[in-house]
């Protein structure tokens, strides 16, 4: 009786605080990257695929080896992102066409991730690195079905799992370093920097070399913009980007969501009506009696 | 919420009681060994699909099989049709059970389950933009209104007879609990009415990876829409079951006007559902026979198929008044079934089919649930309003 008395209080205080703070019910602007944004850039015609980023990722997140891929067990080998990788470099081949791509965290401008996750485990902190914590993680993977990337990993393996994915060397860039796979990298094919200098640089290089790429900057616009950057000379579909819609992924869910909730004034109204109904019910005895 | 209901009675322990306890035995050991081995070595999940059998099946179906309480609620409480009171505390037990379920379900199914209390109480933290915080919430908050609701059937017990220090508990709480019961029934049919629509919210930040049968901005309200027909159609499902199987008079004249009200619902859905479909341009999606095509038009057919039943049936036919039930709760099931894991298109690669473990712990919490049902119309005052067959 006393738990489900608090649990009852703990409900009935909580519709207060939500009905108390600012409705956000207006519709949803687009966000833009914040002014101290950084992120990469990374060009597939001039990657060479020798992962060196990968095995830098992996030293400097102290990330295990992956060995169920290719090689026998013998290498580091990971076919993809996974619980032990959060950056790696496939290949797409299809007749003598083909290229290189990295894969990691593309740290949306408005993640669907951080829009998911209950206790903001999963939030967008300082530079708009999408950074996580596990102390607030109930392991849910809710993030992992809703990111259009398929980011998130799981560490399925351990009884005590942690969500994996890149947090763009957060740890490196407090310390004034940049992210190891950008500092490896032989050929400057992935460069780190402030966000909008990485913009124009791609613009840049578009421009330059109009016959050389698909002539777009992926994640320009993209599910509403993403802080990795990508060229390439290959149609972006190739690569594993699914979609191309300009409007971010949480956009449809929270203009819903707000609109019918109104700052958690509609279910309030709605709890005082059904209670006023059942009160002028109670004392007016059965329709049917 | 005074009540003529009545204890069935009868043994506890018949064969079906004991297939049903050994079955739930198995699953509890699974869960055990679960939580040994972790979700890698015991399911099929990965990270393709993240949300498999116990999201889909156990919380996002199996809480809308358990909404005839609220449904009921609903009928009794605001249309005012007190007729249907005897039908209140069988609904509610279900949902009681079924939520209570559910909720063991996400328990089984966290990464990170030690992590769970601080959902409701680190209030700083709550991501207020997170429909999945809002269901966690809701359903946590009513499970404990559901047995609060239903507490009055254990108490009513206690008062006729129980062990001293429970008696006068029972005694001195029943007049409070009568008191403050409107307040609280009210919150269990506010509860569902958020949680029940936000479960369909849930899968449109899922959007892009959504196959457009079943990606509409109207998500939360087909799904409020399908737990009712569901939940009226389950509370028919029990209550002949409940009949044929401890022998009591058959609630027929209460059955059809509720089953009435899921086929219309049922009905609806399905219309809106092409409207939307031809507002949203994916019509010709429907002539496309693949896996998803299949998938769409046999819960379209499901829902329809009851109307029939119910038009070309005699009104005292209980045989197809069940068999009409079992077709609403089975197509609203395959809808959010769908909605979840056949609609879902995580990119090429990825498969899954629950493992025989996963399936196994479903189905323990299932006999679990049955049992339970089993266990306390027997010795508690759940049914009522008809007397048992002599």
């Amino acid at each position: 009786m006393d738990t489900t008395r608090r649990t009852l209080f703990r409900t009935l205080a909580a519709a207060a605080t939500m009905s108390v703070l600012p409705s956000a019910a207006e519709a949803r602007e687009r966000r833009v990257a914040p002014n101290d944004a950084v992120g990469l850039l990374y060009d597939t015609t001039l990657c060479i695929g020798c992962k060196a980023c990968v095995v830098a990722c992996k030293a400097a997140n102290n990330m295990p080896a992956d060995v169920d891929g290719y090689g026998g067990g013998i290498y580091d080998a990971p076919e993809g992102l996974n619980g032990t990788t959060k950056n790696v470099i496939q290949l797409y081949r299809e007749g003598d066409r083909s290229s290189y791509v990295k894969k990691q965290c593309m740290h949306c401008v408005d993640p669907a991730c951080v829009g998911a996750c209950m206790l903001g485990a999963l939030q967008k902190g300082p530079y708009g690195i999408v950074a996580y914590d596990p102390a607030k993680c109930v392991g849910c993977r809710y993030c992992e079905a809703v990111c259009p990337f398929n980011v998130p990993k799981f560490e399925w393996a351990k009884t005590a799992p942690k969500i994996v994915k890149c947090e763009l060397c957060r740890h490196r860039i407090a310390k004034g370093k940049q992210p190891a796979c950008s500092e490896v990298c032989p050929r400057g094919a992935v460069i780190y920097g402030k966000y909008t200098d990485l913009l124009d640089e791609a613009h840049q290089r578009l421009e330059r070399d109009p016959g050389k790429y698909v002539p777009k900057v992926y994640g320009e616009r993209e599910v509403g913009g993403t802080q990795v950057l990508y060229l390439s000379h290959v149609p972006f579909e190739k690569l594993g980007f699914r979609f191309h819609d300009e409007q971010a992924v949480p956009h449809v869910q929270q203009t819903v969501q707000h609109g019918v909730y109104q700052g958690f004034a509609a279910p309030v109204a709605l709890y005082a009506l059904l209670g006023a109904v059942m009160f002028r019910n109670r004392r007016g005895g059965s329709d049917d009696q | 919420m005074t009540s003529d209901a009545q204890p069935i009675g009868g043994p506890l322990f018949t064969r079906t009681f004991n297939i049903l306890a050994a079955v739930g035995a198995a699953g509890v050991l699974l869960i055990l060994w679960r939580f040994l081995v972790g979700l890698g070595a015991s399911t099929a999940l990965s990270d393709g699909y993240p949300l498999g059998l116990w999201i889909a099946l156990d919380v996002v179906t199996g809480t809308a099989l358990a909404c005839g309480g609220y449904g009921m609620a609903l009928v009794v409480y605001i249309f005012n049709r007190g007729k249907y009171h005897p039908l209140i505390r069988p609904a509610i037990l279900t949902s009681a059970l079924g939520y209570t379920m559910a909720g063991a379900s996400v328990a089984i199914d966290l990464g990170r389950p030690w992590n769970m209390w601080k959902i409701p109480l680190y209030v700083r933290n709550w991501n207020l933009n997170s429909a999945l915080l809002e269901v966690a919430l809701c359903i946590m908050a009513y499970v404990a209104v559901l047995w609060i609701e239903l507490s009055p059937a254990f108490l009513e017990k206690f008062r006729d007879g129980g062990p001293p220090l429970l008696r006068r508990f029972a005694t001195r709480s029943l007049p409070v609990l009568e008191k403050a019961l409107p307040w609280i029934i009210a919150l269990g049919m506010l509860l569902p009415t958020m949680h029940q629509s936000s479960l369909g919210s849930l899968m449109l930040l899922a959007g892009p990876k959504l196959h457009p049968l079943w990606n509409t901005p109207f998500l939360p309200l087909l799904f409020l829409v399908t737990c009712l027909a569901m939940g009226y159609s389950m509370v028919v499902f029990e209550s002949v079951f409940s009949s044929a199987v401890f022998g009591r008079k058959a609630e027929t004249p209460m059955l059809i006007p509720l089953q009435r009200i899921a086929v219309w619902t049922g009905l609806g859905f399905v219309m809106f559902r092409f409207v939307d479909l031809a507002w949203r341009g994916q019509l010709p999606l429907v002539t496309r026979l693949d896996l998803r095509g299949i998938a769409f038009w046999i819960e379209t057919l499901l829902w329809i198929l009851p109307a029939v039943l119910l038009a070309v049936s005699r009104r005292t036919d209980l045989g197809s008044l069940f068999r009409g039930a079992i077709c609403i709760a089975l197509a609203g099931s395959l809808y959010r079934f769908d909605t979840f894991l056949v609609g879902y298109e995580p990119g090429p690669g990825w498969h899954y089919f629950p493992s025989v473990p996963e399936l196994f712990m479903s189905l323990g919490l299932i006999a679990i649930e049955i049992a339970a049902y089993i266990a306390i119309v027997k010795r508690f005052p759940i049914l009522g309003g008809m007397r048992a067959r002599s």
